[in-house]
């Protein structure tokens, strides 16, 4: 086989990979906005808060101890303890959901029957609120995340793609196994929306707020559970990008990417957020491997935006959305 | 007492179409002109320049643009930033390349530039709605940031990748390059800013203005009773980008001297200007001014009073800054959602009726 052929083979392995955290991202989104109309742009700083806060309650970090050594006076950084990862993760989680039923409490009840695009700027606000808030709780330095999850090129496969091709395949451990971990989300989630008693009533929240109201659904219980899934799907992408490229501002920016998955995908379909994750990182490892080096590479910066642009101009809903229709 | 229509007798259609109809209005802002263009220009000095009046003669340009976008015509834009590099690097070559052409000719070119290049990302919003259009308009950003970076023509391929604004004088004044007196690049931005509000003020409250509106609050509708969407939409792209374009112009030229693309036009000064019109209020002019003057200031205000008041970290006072402008936002947005402009209309409401209650 010629060369290129395999090395194109192995970057659309890694495009694959790839596509699976943005896929990860993109969840949050859907399922904030499936059931609440609410189009979540903190999502990506949500990511990186959890990561933040798991780093900082795995280390046992003092919270806010800058601003409390500036005001103060005083030297304190540590409690001196080190958790477990999992004990860790449970921690976070919790302050997650602590943090949706504050974002339900004092944001959106006060936003209810808004238009969609004031939500929007409201989540932007609330992104900006909790950026300069998880700095200022755990300090603004690069972290390390270390939760034991296996990292490194994977052996095996470039042992055995070596044998086939004569040229051994590079695929991260760390991506192997995010893509585990998002199919078996993907998975849970379904289950947990087809099978329980709260996912029934989530997707009636997201089919009819009034009808799921009648009916006896609580809309504020409903909406901070959701906030919750998201801050739980935030808490996995943020572990899996955290640890692949250390915990700092830029993993809010993956929010941005996220965008243009939802976008291919549809704003409401769980399978779209994959789908659309996956062809844009292979669309763009793809096309950066293809054409990068004639136009003069980065091209990773624009594609997706530059594709969902394209992709939307034919067809409005995306991949799987539901068909706009406009009445007057 | 002072604040009344009462007494001031309209005698002709055209006064009683003015833009200030209250004779207090009209003075406020004959004074306010006066202080800006014969006052100010003698009390201020480098710091006062740098930190606060030019960017906020510059944003405001940029606000005003947006505004018309988003506030009058509702098509959401997170675009902003690549419109203002557009705007950069066109003054930039048009400097480089005309040397003996006005400055201020350059810059209304580059708004022009500008403009085309909105019209084009503009064109996907004849069938992408909402969301879905504040998202493509992150394809301009980021498209238009990447090709500026890795074109070298764009930047006369320097070695550095930045651009860097030669001297050019306006009337026998130097405006750009290092030796332009701070005075003088303010008269320059005010005069600018100026002539842009003026026409944005009688642009938004004529016929295509109305047709914006129309646009935002029910685009099928108003296509119905005979607002052509593709005339509306694009032309609001086209001015607004314009604005946006003029005010990029002199951001690199006047305000900053060198540019490195990717720093100064990045996504967050799309979301900072954006922020600038949710807080000022959207769909207002006053607004623009409102919220660029705010978005200008708080940092200085919490820099002063976080760093040199209080002796903190600048980093802290960052982080402390990030949390109040997002919160800040939020507030706007559940208390007031017309931003400081309705607190200004309310204000002045009260004021007419003043000293009774109703």
């Amino acid at each position: 086989m010629p060369e290129q052929v395999v090395f194109g083979m192995e970057v659309f392995l890694n495009g694959l990979m790839a596509g699976v955290l943005y896929a990860l991202v993109a969840l949050g989104f859907v399922l904030i906005y499936k059931a609440s109309g609410i189009f979540n742009y903190a999502q990506g700083v949500m990511a990186l808060f959890s990561a933040m806060t798991l780093v900082g309650v795995m280390n046992g970090q003092v919270p806010f101890s800058h601003l409390i050594n500036a005001i103060f006076g005083t030297e304190i950084h540590h409690f001196g303890w080190h958790l477990p990862a999992l004990a860790g993760i449970l921690l976070t989680m919790g302050i997650m959901v602590i943090l949706a039923w504050l974002v339900q409490k004092v944001i959106f009840k006060h936003l209810v029957n808004q238009a969609p695009i004031i939500l929007f700027m409201a989540t932007i606000g609330l992104a900006y609120f909790m950026e300069g808030f998880g700095d200022l709780m755990w300090g603004g330095e690069i972290k390390k995340l270390d939760v034991g999850i296996p990292q490194g090129i994977n052996l095996w496969i470039d042992e055995t793609t070596f044998n086939i091709f004569d040229y051994g395949f590079f695929i991260d451990n760390l991506d192997i196994f995010a893509t585990v971990v998002a199919i078996f989300l993907v998975f849970a989630l379904v289950a947990f929306a087809q099978y329980t008693k709260q996912g029934r009533a989530m997707r009636a929240v997201a089919d009819d707020h009034q009808a799921a109201l009648s009916v006896g659904v609580s809309l504020n219980f409903i909406w901070v559970m959701v906030w919750s899934l998201a801050g739980f799907v935030a808490l996995i992408a943020g572990i899996m990008w955290g640890t692949k490229s250390g915990v700092q501002f830029s993993l809010s920016l993956i929010a941005l990417k996220a965008l243009p998955v939802l976008m291919l995908g549809g704003f409401t379909s769980i399978p779209g957020a994959i789908v659309g994750g996956l062809i844009i990182g292979v669309g763009e490892k793809m096309f950066e491997f293809l054409v990068g080096p004639l136009i003069g590479g980065a091209t990773e910066n624009w594609f997706a935006y530059v594709l969902a642009l394209l992709f939307l101009v034919f067809r409005p809903q995306g991949l799987f959305g539901e068909k706009i229709i406009e009445r007057v | 007492m002072l604040y009344r229509e009462a007494g001031d007798f309209k005698t002709t259609y055209r006064e009683d179409n003015q833009t200030f109809p209250i004779k207090f209005d009209r003075y406020r802002y004959y004074v306010v002109l006066a202080v800006a263009f014969l006052l100010i220009p003698f009390l201020i000095n480098d710091y006062w320049v740098n930190a606060i009046f030019l960017p906020f003669l510059i944003y405001s340009i940029a606000a005003i643009g947006l505004n018309i976008l988003v506030g009058y015509c509702g098509q959401v834009s997170l675009g902003s930033g690549g419109f203002m590099a557009v705007g950069a690097y066109a003054v930039y070559k048009l400097m480089t390349a005309f040397p003996d052409v006005s400055i201020m000719i350059h810059v209304f070119l580059a708004g022009a530039i500008t403009a085309g290049v909105g019209v084009l990302f503009g064109l996907p919003s004849l069938r992408i709605k909402g969301f879905y259009l504040a998202v493509a308009t992150l394809a301009a950003q980021f498209f238009l940031v990447w090709i500026f970076n890795r074109v070298p023509w764009f930047y006369n391929y320097s070695a550095s990748g930045q651009i860097n604004a030669p001297e050019r004088e306006f009337f026998g004044v130097a405006v750009t390059g290092a030796n332009a007196d701070s005075w003088a690049t303010y008269v320059f931005c005010l005069i600018i800013l100026t002539f842009c509000g003026i026409v944005a003020r009688n642009l938004t409250r004529g016929a295509m203005g109305r047709k914006w509106m129309a646009i935002r609050d029910m685009d099928i509708a108003a296509e119905i009773i005979g607002v052509n969407p593709l005339n509306a939409k694009l032309s609001a792209f086209a001015i607004s980008s314009f604005f946006i374009g003029i005010s990029g112009a002199l951001f690199f030229s006047v305000y900053l001297g060198a540019v490195e693309v990717g720093e100064a036009f990045g996504i967050n000064k799309s979301f900072l200007i954006l922020f600038m019109i949710i807080i000022g209020g959207l769909g207002s002019i006053f607004g623009s001014f409102a919220g660029a003057a705010f978005l200008v200031l708080l940092p200085v205000l919490l820099k002063n009073l976080f760093v040199a008041g209080l002796g903190w970290q600048p980093d802290l006072a960052t982080h402390l800054e990030f949390m109040i402008v997002g919160g800040l936002i939020i507030l706007f947005l559940v208390v007031e959602p017309h931003g400081i402009a309705q607190i200004w209309r309310l204000a002045k409401e009260k004021l007419r009726l003043w000293p009774f209650p109703h």
